[in-house]
């Protein structure tokens, strides 16, 4: 394994070179909300705009050869950094709009498709049961819910256990993939605890029962080696924006013969095959779920993140990520009245660490820390039901990427001991 | 260091002692919050009592005779309430929506409104607050719960406490 120069790497980020609040460095640990963008990423989007930019699928002019060429290279080198096939990768906005795409082709699928139907298998009603974890960023588990309360489906979920892992082995949680459950939706790497959860073993319990599986790969597949095939998911879904990309660009994964059979969500033009005023007939995947004319600069984008973290390693990248992660639990496990919510070890954990600290509320917290540069994020981060279950209301997250140093995780410790000084209970 | 233009000594005072906290009885109207962004939550009472005029326009007929709270949040959400309970508790109705106004106007105002210490009292270091735009909703929350229960008191539909996000 290469070492990696993490001081060079650093050269390609402008933004990481800037000061904030009156001149203090930037620690930038909130890369779980938004990852920062290199220069080559930048550039990447910059050329297409100026060379190749127009509407792709469309025109008989060169720059829409071009483009189109541009967008569909970018559609599959992003398919191979993930081990599926190019006709497998759909784009959206973001990973919530991926997790809604799959929400709504199913409650269409409900509705108004015959048995005969090839949509009919994803169909789901009143006895049928979707099941979630409690640990679920909120784009998957209101995406469900609202699938559930439209359809008559019953939403169900495995609990946490005190040490931020998914309670699998209780008498309840070994019954609660069943029959009658239709769909498994589960987060591969929590987006608070860093908790890595077991897909393998979910994937072997959901196949028993002929139930589907998708899996929110948001804060896996930026941070370390994913391969959607092998792990043998049906859907799963990413952001761009995540993983050094540009915003307004994701990913929804969807197995060749799935994506086949299911009907659209957002519907109109380019993803149509046949437009009649009496009814239409829609385009193979991936097209037919990509109505309207795509962001195009934010694929070519993504690709250049991809090609990015590609030639660094994600061996590599999960290496690094890991030592940073190791010097964020070991510091913080130091001082006193500061608890971390999570595992606290490194096995089957990433680099989302999230603490409380004993008397002094998140958002203070945060505030001291920003006045010292360090950029995290503070509250419930999208993750309300699983703070609850801490019973707390918010915690103070500092969440990792490639190009975060040992020295930006030690300002982070020193600075948590800054705010307990600041508000005295340290 | 910033930290200490936000952080004013008067409002660690309030956080660390707040005054008015805990919920009391009688209320006449109960108006619950929630900061969506943090999951910060306040349930407010107020109890409403009449100053024995004969002015037509309640707003300036009734008195604030007591706010109580149960807040869990930030410093800033904390002494906001301490401070609020100060400031209205013994106005006429009318009065306490005009502090809150001036209050509201200040913190929302990226700092280019100068407060008037005469009508917000230890309100004003809340002024720091303006400057940290991710921190107005912490300031506002249990103001906005003040406000809400104020409405559903003087409009007689008082005991049943909403679940709204705390508005800006």
């Amino acid at each position: 394994m290469t070492e990696l120069d993490v001081g060079k790497l650093r050269a390609d980020f402008p933004i990481l070179s800037r000061t904030v609040r009156d001149g203090k460095p930037l620690v930038y640990l909130d890369s779980g909300a938004t990852s920062q963008r290199p220069r080559q990423v930048l550039d990447a989007e910059r050329a297409f705009l100026e060379q190749h930019n127009a509407a792709v699928h469309r025109g008989a002019h060169q720059l829409a050869e071009e483009a189109t060429d541009a967008y569909e290279s970018a559609r599959a080198r992003i398919a191979r950094f993930v081990g599926v096939e190019p006709g497998e990768v759909v784009f959206v906005k973001n990973a919530t709009e991926g997790v809604n795409l799959v929400a709504y082709a199913i409650s269409n699928a409900s509705i108004g498709y015959g048995a005969g139907d090839p949509a009919s298998r994803f169909a789901v009603g009143p006895g049928d049961e979707i099941v979630v974890t409690e640990m679920e960023h909120h784009a998957n588990l209101v995406p469900w819910q609202e699938l559930c309360r439209r359809t008559g489906a019953t939403l169900r979920w495995f609990s946490v256990g005190a040490d931020g892992r998914l309670d699998l082995e209780s008498d309840e949680a070994r019954n609660l993939i069943n029959e009658r459950t239709k769909l498994v939706a589960f987060v591969h790497q929590s987006n608070v605890l860093g908790t890595v959860n077991p897909v393998e073993e979910l994937v072997r319990r959901a196949r028993e029962v002929g139930a589907l599986v998708l899996l929110d790969s948001c804060q896996s597949v930026p941070h370390g080696p994913v391969n959607l095939a092998a792990l043998g998911v049906d859907f799963a879904v990413f952001s761009g924006h995540k993983m050094l990309g540009p915003s307004g660009v994701g990913v929804l994964y969807g197995r060749e013969d799935l994506l086949a059979a299911m009907p659209p969500f957002l519907t109109g033009g380019s993803m149509i095959e046949l437009v009649r005023m009496e009814g239409s007939s829609y385009a193979p995947p991936p097209q037919r779920f990509e109505a309207g004319v795509p962001m195009t600069s934010q694929a070519v984008g993504l690709a250049a993140a991809v090609d990015y973290l590609t030639a660094i390693g994600m061996d590599v990248v999960a290496e690094h990520e890991r030592e940073l992660t190791s010097a964020a639990l070991a510091g913080l496990a130091e001082l006193p009245g500061v608890r971390i919510i999570g595992p606290t070890g490194l096995d089957d954990r990433g680099g989302a660490v999230s603490f409380v600290v004993d008397d002094v509320h998140a958002h203070d917290v945060g505030q001291v820390l920003d006045d010292e540069g360090v950029a995290v994020r503070v509250g419930h981060h999208c993750a309300w039901p699983l703070h609850r279950r801490f019973g707390v209301a918010a915690t103070v997250r500092a969440s990792f990427a490639v190009y975060n140093t040992v020295d930006e995780v030690r300002v982070l410790i020193d600075s948590v001991r800054t705010a307990q000084k600041f508000f005295g209970v340290a | 260091m910033q930290l200490n233009q936000m952080y004013q000594e008067i409002i660690l005072d309030h956080y660390r002692n707040p005054h008015g906290a805990g919920l009391r009885e009688p209320f006449d109207a109960e108006s619950f919050q929630v900061n969506p962004t943090c999951g910060d939550e306040v349930t407010l009472r107020v109890s409403l009592k009449s100053n024995g005029t004969a002015a037509t326009d309640t707003g300036d007929s009734l008195v604030v005779a007591d706010v109580s709270y149960d807040a869990l949040g930030c410093s800033i959400s904390q002494a906001a309430a301490s401070v609020l309970t100060d400031l209205v508790v013994g106005r006429s109705v009318a009065e306490s929506m005009r502090i809150l106004d001036a209050f509201q106007e200040m913190v929302q105002s990226r700092g280019t409104v100068e407060p008037d210490e005469d009508v917000l009292g230890d309100g004003v270091a809340f002024a720091g607050v303006a400057k940290y735009p991710a921190r107005v909703k912490c300031a506002l929350l249990g103001w906005m719960a003040f406000k809400d229960a104020v409405v559903r008191g003087t409009e007689g539909s008082g005991t049943a406490p909403g679940v709204n996000g705390a508005k800006q």
